[in-house]
């Protein structure tokens, strides 16, 4: 339904998007995820033929963005980052309007507008204008602008951003129960969203696709490249690191948590490889005394984390949250 | 077919914005307080002027008048300058607003041509100044019932006309010069600007002038109007006021168009 290929968008020197490709079939909800200023934006412009890529093409339900613009726009549903709204406009006139110009007919305008209102619970705020709802409602008759046609293709840009709890479980739904007839991608920074309502997540940083996979297998490809805590007695965690680090099979080892206690290391080794005893080994013949050797499966956040994020920034962040064991938390 | 339903839908949402706003009531009340105003003044003067003919009259001389001469022609004359300050406050934001609410991405991503958009705006703004033309024009039923040899209707029939293509050149320059900024104000002060020197090009409306001045000449927007606030309307004239207008039509819709090429 949606065919990327080779996408590139400069702003002037800048580079948003660079060269990436990626398919939707039908009926499926791609999840869009990177962290500020990936480029996620940029490509759901591109894609909604808001502006024209440098390179590369991109083409919706068959038809070029830049050669077919207008068949495209007549199957596309868009929210933009921020919900674009008249606030001087009462949400009836408002969805009113958005019918005329995606050119639903007159018969079935009425009906349409109804169906958009219940399926995202704007009812009691038909006849408020705009500019009075509160951000969440706001998000929402964006969202009913969206579906209002019933397009075949729904891109949502952070759909439940400035929700409350209920709301994003709620709008959450909506959109699973909209995949399988409309093709859907979505943008989000939370994760737990992805795995939640996506079949699929591609994860973009920079404008370049560093991952693309259904969210259960990129946990377990991770986990398959053996992540695994290493805890420590004492402060030595320079010592332990080269312990750990002499190990063949060992990619890379970072000091996490360190306390009076002791040194907690994250070590990724290769995968298919099990090194846990030669690490046991190394760390002992060292004269360190070993207290825990644990095998953990990484959460979409630390997947996300460690594909987005360099080394050099791993060393000013914040030690990360403690890992998950085996499961997917969210 | 599609097409024009599409920029009625524009039409019809540009009006809805003008009238939830003072916008409308400001310029409608204006512009007929103003018309009022100007017929008023040229009214007692027409009746002085008349009173002292009618005397000159006794003593077989003095020139029959015209109440297109002296009453018509002045107010269409002063109306035009009141055009030239209103017609910013219509069209300024436009499209600036769109752009700085973000609605812009709406109405682009929405199955609609730039054209339509750009045509529609310009038409919602173009409705609102006839109007303000029509309600303005009530002043001028007073004199069909009261005066005992009603003026000629056609001269005010093309003097309306001539406001009203002049003041959509104008129109017509707002909407693009709303296109260039998101800030209303900026595009309001900007179009001001434009409006002026485009009026003062008539200036140089002299036969004496050299041919560049001439041209220059050709292109100020007063100059066209001469004829048809006599009641004459040539055909040439017409001409130049539509090309001028899809002129400044054009120039909206290659600046829209680029804009989403550079962003
Ligand atoms: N109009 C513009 N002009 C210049 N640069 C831009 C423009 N829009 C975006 N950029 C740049 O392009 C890059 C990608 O931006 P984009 O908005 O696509 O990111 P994003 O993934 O949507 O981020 P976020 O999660 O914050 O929404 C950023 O570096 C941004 O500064
Ligand atoms: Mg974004």
């Amino acid at each position: 339904m949606i065919e990327v290929e080779n996408l590139t968008k400069r702003y002037g020197r800048t580079t948003a998007v660079d060269g990436i490709s990626f398919r939707v079939q039908k009926g499926e909800i791609l999840g869009f995820l990177g962290p500020n200023g990936a480029g996620k934006t940029t490509t759901m412009r591109i894609l909604t033929c808001y502006l024209p890529p440098t390179e590369g093409t991109a083409r919706v339900a068959g038809y070029d963005v830049f050669q077919a613009p207008l068949e495209v726009k007549r199957r596309v549903g868009y929210i933009p980052e921020t919900p674009p709204l008249y606030p001087d406009m009462d949400v009836d006139g408002f969805l009113d309007f958005c019918a005329k110009i995606k050119g639903v007919p007159s018969a079935s305008r009425k009906a349409k507008i109804d169906e958009a209102v219940e399926k995202t619970r704007i009812g009691d705020v038909r006849r408020k204008l705009i500019g009075q709802l509160s951000k969440g409602y706001r998000q929402r008759v964006g969202l009913a602008q969206a579906i209002l046609a019933n397009p075949d293709v729904l891109i949502l840009d952070e759909p439940t951003a400035g929700l409350d709890p209920k709301q994003i479980i709620e709008t959450r739904e909506l959109i699973k129960s909209l995949g399988g007839d409309h093709t859907i991608v979505l943008s989000t920074h939370i994760l737990p969203e992805v795995s939640m309502t996506c079949g699929r997540v591609v994860i973009i940083n920079k404008g370049k696709v560093v991952a693309e996979d259904t969210p259960e297998n990129l946990t377990r490809r991770l986990r398959g490249a053996g992540a695994l805590r290493v805890d420590v007695r004492g402060e030595a965690a320079s010592a332990a690191a080269e312990a750990v680090r002499s190990v063949p099979g060992v990619l890379s080892v970072r000091a996490r948590a360190e306390s009076p206690e002791g040194t907690t290391l994250e070590v990724e080794a290769e995968a298919g490889r099990d090194v846990r005893a030669e690490i046991a080994r190394a760390v002992v013949s060292r004269g360190l005394d070993l207290l825990a050797l644990q095998q953990v499966g990484m959460s979409l956040e630390e997947i996300f984390l460690h594909l987005t994020t360099t080394d050099t920034a791993h060393a000013e962040a914040p030690p990360p949250p403690p890992p998950a064991s085996q499961e997917v938390t969210a | 077919m599609t097409a024009l339903r599409n920029v009625w839908a524009i039409v019809e949402k540009e009006w809805r914005h003008y009238f939830g706003s003072p916008i409308a009531y400001v310029a409608l009340m204006v512009w007929t307080l103003l018309f009022g105003i100007f017929f008023y003044f040229a009214f007692s003067l027409f009746l002085r002027q008349s009173m002292m003919a009618a005397q000159q009259m006794e003593f077989g001389g003095g020139p029959k008048m015209s109440l297109n001469e002296w009453l018509i022609r002045p107010v269409m004359h002063n109306m035009a300058v009141v055009a030239l300050f209103l017609a910013p406050m219509l069209t300024m934001r436009l499209f600036a607003e769109e752009k700085r609410q973000g609605t812009i991405e709406l109405l682009a991503t929405a199955p609609i041509t730039d054209l339509q958009i750009v045509v529609g705006k310009f038409l919602a703004a173009v409705g609102l100044y006839g109007l303000m033309i029509l309600a303005g024009l009530l002043n001028l039923a007073l004199i069909w019932h009261y005066a005992s040899t009603p003026p000629e209707w056609k001269p005010v029939l093309t003097g309306a006309l001539a406001l009203l293509l002049f003041g959509s050149c104008f129109l017509a320059l707002g909407v693009f010069v709303s296109t260039l900024t998101r800030n209303q104000i900026v595009a309001g002060i900007l179009s001001f600007c434009l409006f002026l020197g485009v009026w003062t090009l008539g200036w140089a409306d002299d036969p004496s002038a050299g041919p560049l001045m001439r041209a220059l000449a050709y292109l100020g927007v007063t100059t066209h109007m001469e004829d048809m606030v006599k009641g004459v309307v040539d055909l040439k004239d017409v001409v130049f006021y539509l090309s001028f207008i899809a002129f400044g039509l054009f120039l909206a819709h290659e600046s829209v168009q680029s804009q989403r090429w550079r962003a």
